[in-house]
């Protein structure tokens, strides 16, 4: 749960860049519209978790996946988001498996040099290497908006 | 959107996601009903969140009277909460600007109309105690 409100805002250079990119070049986007599509983006994703979490819970399940996603733009009437979103899904699914190769290429170099005690230790420490280049991608992503 | 379309072709090197996923995360969890999401799911949320931004500002642009002057502005945005059936769920957060003076008069018409019904509510009770 967030704890201050702030926390459900995006942040501003993000949106503007974004608004920017849709509009034709030149035009001037008074501060109190940014300010308002800002908020409006907060309620869209409310919204659309609200809408997707029916979906899930109808398929008795207790994690929101791809398909609970997809299904709530079309209950809430933004259908013709689903195709860019479905070429998004399959971009990002090939990134995944990208990054997965070359860490298992990564982990085969690594186990011609070392010996079983240290497979063993390696093994143990799989989970965690998930979670924290889960962690590492958020955080370069939150790098990234702040340059 | 056939604008966005035409800027993906030309920007081959656009990266897929610009929002931060962490942000969004925090933002679909003060939901209470939502427990888990899985990272697909947010994925999608963000890359949809970024499509509505674009979707909004196209629209309310295009529908707005800043149109010679190039400038998109509030009220475009309010308009757009109030006529478009797909944005209606913005109109809370989108209301219409109105100058303080009718502020002022809507309440005081509304206090009248109210009065009103309590002078009907008395006029009923006495034809009940008639009959």
């Amino acid at each position: 749960m967030a704890e201050r409100p702030e926390d459900l805002n995006l942040p501003n250079a993000v949106i503007t860049r974004i608004i920017k990119e849709a509009l034709p070049d030149g035009v001037n986007i008074s501060k109190e519209a940014r300010s308002a599509i800002s908020r409006a983006a907060s309620v869209f994703v409310l919204y659309a978790t609200s809408c997707a979490n029916n979906f899930a819970m109808k398929g008795k399940r207790k994690t929101l996946n791809a398909s609970d996603v997809l299904s709530a733009m079309e209950e809430m009437e933004f259908q013709r988001f689903v195709t860019p979103l479905k070429e998004a899904l399959e971009a990002y699914r090939r990134e995944q498996k990208g990054k997965k190769e070359a860490s298992e290429q990564k982990k085969k170099d690594k186990d011609k040099k070392t010996d079983s005690e240290e497979q063993d230790k390696s093994r143990d420490e799989d989970n965690d290497e998930d979670e924290e280049r889960l962690e590492e991608e958020e955080q370069n992503e939150e790098e990234e908006v702040d340059n | 959107m056939a604008d966005v379309v035409v800027g993906k072709d030309k920007g081959g090197e656009q990266r897929l996601i610009s929002l931060p996923l962490s942000r969004i995360r925090v933002i679909m969890k003060s939901s209470p009903e939502v427990s888990s999401i899985n990272q697909e799911a947010l994925v999608l949320t963000a890359k949809a969140t970024e499509l509505f931004v674009q979707c909004l500002a196209t629209y309310s642009y295009r529908h707005g009277s800043g149109k010679e002057k190039k400038v998109l502005t509030y009220s475009d945005l309010a308009n757009t909460a109030q006529q478009s059936e797909t944005f209606q769920f913005l109109a809370d957060i989108l209301p219409k600007k109105i100058l303080a003076s009718k502020y002022l008069k809507m309440l005081k018409e509304e206090k009248r109309e109210e009065d009103e019904e309590n002078d009907n509510d008395n006029e009923s009770d006495h034809d009940e105690a008639d009959s």
